[in-house]
């Protein structure tokens, strides 16, 4: 049982807790207010005296690595999500540990997926006592029930940097599935039978763990190049016979959408880019994984193609839609996270302007600078937003955690944040009076576009003026969210326990909002 | 009392905004509700207080509903829960929704009707966004859509679309079932400001007298003055044959559809997207409607994934005189625009023509001549008509006498 802790109003106005897993946090302070002082973490010194001459760190098993590196009780696991949902690594981990009778374990992955669901009985069963990460799916639910030993805590992906750098996390044991090693340590994501592209998720955690253990099913004589992880970093390598189920890491085939109403968002969000004259030579955008920035992607395409023009390049996730406008020269580069179908695996390995990036030269916030501030336009999703433009996007409205937050955090520093969401889902209302859990501030996102009109943040005078006039159905949010309520009815308001389940870190380590436990 | 279990509504797999509802009448006990929702926590409450509202509008004291919930909107709910009602008590009583402020408009006899969107009257999830597309029309289709065994449902759900669900201007049809069973279909949309009533496998004028019977009986007892437009669809060797009988049997048939998936059927040959099978018939039903002074309208295109045909299909049916096409997807839409839509020249010179009318008009002369050509009156309307299809689909700006706008917007 969770011990009750103190609590105090954020700048956020909201209530969270002043300590978390026992350790003190910082509330959130406001955007660009948090600014830690002090020198960076860094792991153990190593001496390559203490490794093998020969140059080759292979070990026999996964759990001779584990205990060579030293598993023991309460330690930080990290793992990476480039596989997704074919990652089978992350359960074999706690197998062995709950074999070995390691208990009170912290995972802290870059993402969770479906796949990772088994891992309810290691939370059950005291060998994981919380993660720090996302709990997507059964694990989010499984969190929303109160089931977990400890709090959860989500963090962006540029968070996850974060408190890597600032020694808020602590790896004691990165274990980095990689698609192709050499025995030295050196992998990258680009080739083999589980190819996925980059492994930019697992760098920091190359960088900053105390130990690093590289598992591969693809084992390649010295250099394995290029290394997007340096085997200088790795203490063990690890052969096994399979490192991810390559079906589940992408798909064969991205198709877009063929929902006439997401079709409709994503043209409808399109055409407001271009009257916003955001789309010029030279312009850079953003479009999430999901079936609707897919497609806002091909109608950018279709305006560049029209007006002779080209983007300079454009942020992945990676798809073959993207890949086709690198290869007919509509983006010079593609600066890709991650890549989502097998077309992005072989760009990636073909094309010298598809470049893979990480969490550090995207979203850090350590950096000095990251990509994602120069973005002109990104597109992302939310669960839901309110009429001050602030959104969600790990829980529902009924309060049950879901979702991670991936890098959508980060992406709200673009020059313009669009988000293009149905005004309701089934019965839902997309537009609430206050969005049940706080993930990104109204003040960094500037437009909601809904299938039955377009919001554009009172803060942005500069794209109310310039859509003045327009033929493009702009209302104020709060006709929107009086029209949604108008279909569906007003949603009761959740009931929630006291417990606290989970916290939702900003980018810079404070902490926006909390989720509590369900009724 | 009548204690069978009455259902209405869908539950399967990919149902959404839909419910599923069981209703049986016990004779103690009270109402006993047993919902299944994914909006319960949000909704739950205002579920049960809707069902009660329903069951004791309809008299009903005691009683077990089951409710298995996909999200569905109160309106679709207050349908599914009447649907079973009737099923299981003897009443003149409706359960109406409010009739939407912005759902009392009327469509004109010759308003553009280049797509017809096809809606399958019970399937809510389809029909609640239908409006955004901007069709020329959504037909709420209680015939060919709906299996034989929901027909009855249907109505319910249709009739509180009808007044409860935004379709956001676009004309509002109901296709009933053939007559003379589809006549009973009337009553339960005639009193809902439908626009337009869509007659199918027409085969005579004496067809279409009865519906208008029928709707004048309706509006005497409901006290109603709506106008209600007709659309017959002529879908057989006979109904094409008879097609300007039918044109001309009434004032408010606005204009005839072909329907050529029964019609090729019926005379065992393939259907081609290509359509030189049905070419004559295609011919007869235009000339019919021309002879008649209405507008032709062509068959459903229902290859939703074939949008290149559909391009050509559409361009074809312009070519040879008809005035719209149906549709069975809102992705389809675009294509039919851009088909029926008047190309560069026509709107150049549908331009010269207005612009020459204007200035006779302003001389105060009585014929208008352009160049060395005398040009009459339907010519002027019908360049009047292409300017106002040109603007409506974006191909020309609607200032477009201004020296600003003298090129066109196609780009």
């Amino acid at each position: 049982m969770k011990k009750s802790v103190n609590t105090v109003i954020n700048a956020a106005g909201r209530t969270v807790p002043t300590e978390v897993n026992g350790v003190p946090v910082i509330p959130y302070k406001g955007v660009g207010q948090h600014r830690p002082e002090g020198n960076k973490y860094g792991p153990p010194i190593s001496t390559c005296i203490d490794f093998p001459a020969d140059g080759s760190k292979q070990i026999a098993t996964l759990k001779q690595a584990l205990i060579a590196a030293g598993l023991k009780d309460g330690m930080t696991i990290s793992t990476h999500h480039h596989f997704r949902n074919g990652d089978v690594i992350a359960i074999q981990i706690f197998d062995i540990a709950s074999e070995l009778g390691i208990k009170n374990l912290v995972w802290f992955p870059s993402a969770s997926f479906d796949c990772h669901a088994p891992l309810t009985k290691y939370l059950e069963d005291g060998t994981i006592h919380h993660i720090e990460g996302s709990m997507n799916g059964q694990l989010g639910r499984f969190t929303s029930a109160g089931k977990m030993n400890g709090v959860g805590v989500l963090r962006s992906h540029g968070g996850r940097y974060q408190a890597v750098q600032d020694g808020e996390v602590k790896i004691d044991i990165a274990v980095i599935a990689a698609p192709t090693a050499d025995s030295f340590g050196n992998a990258n994501g680009l080739n083999g039978p589980a190819a996925c592209g980059l492994l930019g998720f697992a760098l920091a955690d190359a960088q900053y763990a105390t130990k690093v253990i590289v598992v591969t099913d693809h084992v390649v004589p010295f250099p394995c190049w290029p290394w997007q992880i340096q085997g200088n970093y790795v203490d063990y390598v690890v052969q096994v016979d399979r490192v991810g189920i390559p079906d589940k890491i992408v798909s064969g085939t991205t198709e877009i959408t063929k929902s006439p109403d997401r079709l409709f968002l994503a043209d409808l969000t399109a055409r407001f880019c271009e009257e916003a004259g955001i789309i010029q030579d030279g312009f850079s955008f953003q479009a999430g994984s999901g079936g609707t920035a897919l497609s806002i992607g091909i109608y950018f395409a279709e305006m560049l193609k029209a007006k002779g023009m080209k983007s300079r390049f454009a942020r992945g996730g990676s798809n073959a839609y993207l890949v086709k406008m690198l290869e007919e020269g509509l983006v010079d580069y593609i600066l890709d996270g991650q890549t989502f179908d097998l077309e992005g695996v072989r760009s990636m390995r073909e094309n010298p302007t598809h470049v893979d990036t990480s969490p550090f030269t995207s979203y850090n916030y350590h950096s000095k600078g990251n990509f994602a501030q120069l973005v002109d336009v990104v597109i992302l999703g939310a669960t839901e937003v309110d009429v001050n433009f602030n959104a969600n996007v790990v829980t529902h409205s009924d309060g049950v955690l879901l979702h991670g937050i991936g890098g959508w955090q980060n992406c709200l520093f673009a020059k313009c944040t669009i988000l293009p969401i149905p005004l309701f889902r089934d019965r839902i209302p997309v537009i609430r009076e206050e969005v049940t859990t706080l993930c990104g501030p109204g003040e960094l996102i500037d437009v909601i576009v809904t299938e039955r009109g377009i919001a554009i943040n009172p803060l942005r005078m500069d794209l109310l003026d310039k859509l003045k006039g327009s033929s493009l159905p702009i209302r104020t949010i709060r006709e929107l969210k009086d029209e949604g309520e108008k279909i569906c009815g007003v949603p009761a308001a959740v009931q929630f326990e006291e417990e606290i389940v989970a916290v939702v870190k900003w980018v810079d380590g404070t902490v926006i909002d909390c989720v509590r436990k369900v009724k | 009392m009548n204690n069978t279990i009455a259902t209405a509504g869908n539950k399967g797999e990919k149902d959404r905004s839909d419910c599923f509802v069981s209703l049986q009448l016990t004779s103690s006990g009270g109402i006993v509700i047993d919902l299944t929702s994914k909006v319960e926590v949000l909704f739950g409450e205002a579920i049960r207080n809707l069902c009660l509202e329903v069951l004791h509008y309809f008299g009903i004291e005691n009683a077990h509903l089951t409710i298995e919930d996909k999200g569905a909107l109160p309106f679709v709910m207050a349908a599914r829960l009447e649907a079973a009602i009737m099923q299981v008590t003897e009443t003149d009583k409706e359960f109406l929704p409010s009739m939407l402020p912005e759902n009392l408009y009327s469509s004109k006899r010759d308003q553009h009707r280049l797509s017809r969107l096809y809606l399958p009257g019970n399937t809510p999830s389809l029909m609640i966004n239908a409006g955004i597309h901007t069709p020329n029309a959504i037909i709420l289709d209680l015939e060919d859509a709906v299996a034989v065994q929901k027909k009855s449902e249907a109505r319910f759900l249709v009739r509180n679309a009808l007044r409860h669900l935004s379709f956001m201007g676009v004309e509002r049809m109901v296709r009933i079932n053939q007559v003379p069973a589809g006549l009973d279909d009337l009553d339960y949309i005639i009193p809902h400001n439908v626009n337009t009533i869509v007659v199918p496998k027409c085969e005579s004028a004496e067809q279409i007298h009865e519906v208008n019977k029928r709707i004048a009986a309706i509006q005497q007892i409901k006290n109603l003055t709506n106008h209600v437009w007709l659309i017959p669809i002529v879908e057989s060797a006979l109904g094409i044959i008879k097609s300007f009988e039918i044109a001309s049997a009434a004032d408010n048939v606005v204009a005839l559809a072909i329907g050529l998936e029964d019609y090729t059927a019926e005379l065992g040959i393939q259907r081609t997207n290509e359509g030189l099978e049905t070419l004559f018939a295609r011919c007869q039903v235009i000339n019919a409607c021309k002879a008649a002074g209405i507008q032709a309208l062509d068959s459903v295109f229902s290859d939703v994934g074939d949008a290149a045909a559909l391009k050509i299909y559409a361009r074809q049916s312009k070519s040879i005189g008809f005035d719209g096409v149906g549709c069975i997807h809102p992705r389809q839409l675009k294509d039919i625009h851009e088909g029926f839509a008047p190309d560069e020249r026509e709107i150049e010179n549908a331009k010269k023509i207005m612009v020459a009318f204007a200035e006779a008009t302003n001389k105060g002369l009585g014929v208008v001549s352009l160049g060395t050509k005398m040009i009459d009156a339907p010519v002027v309307k019908r360049a009047q008509r292409v300017i106002d299809l040109a603007i409506s689909l974006g191909k020309l700006h609607k200032d477009w006498r201004d020296s600003d706008h003298l090129v066109n917007t196609q780009s």
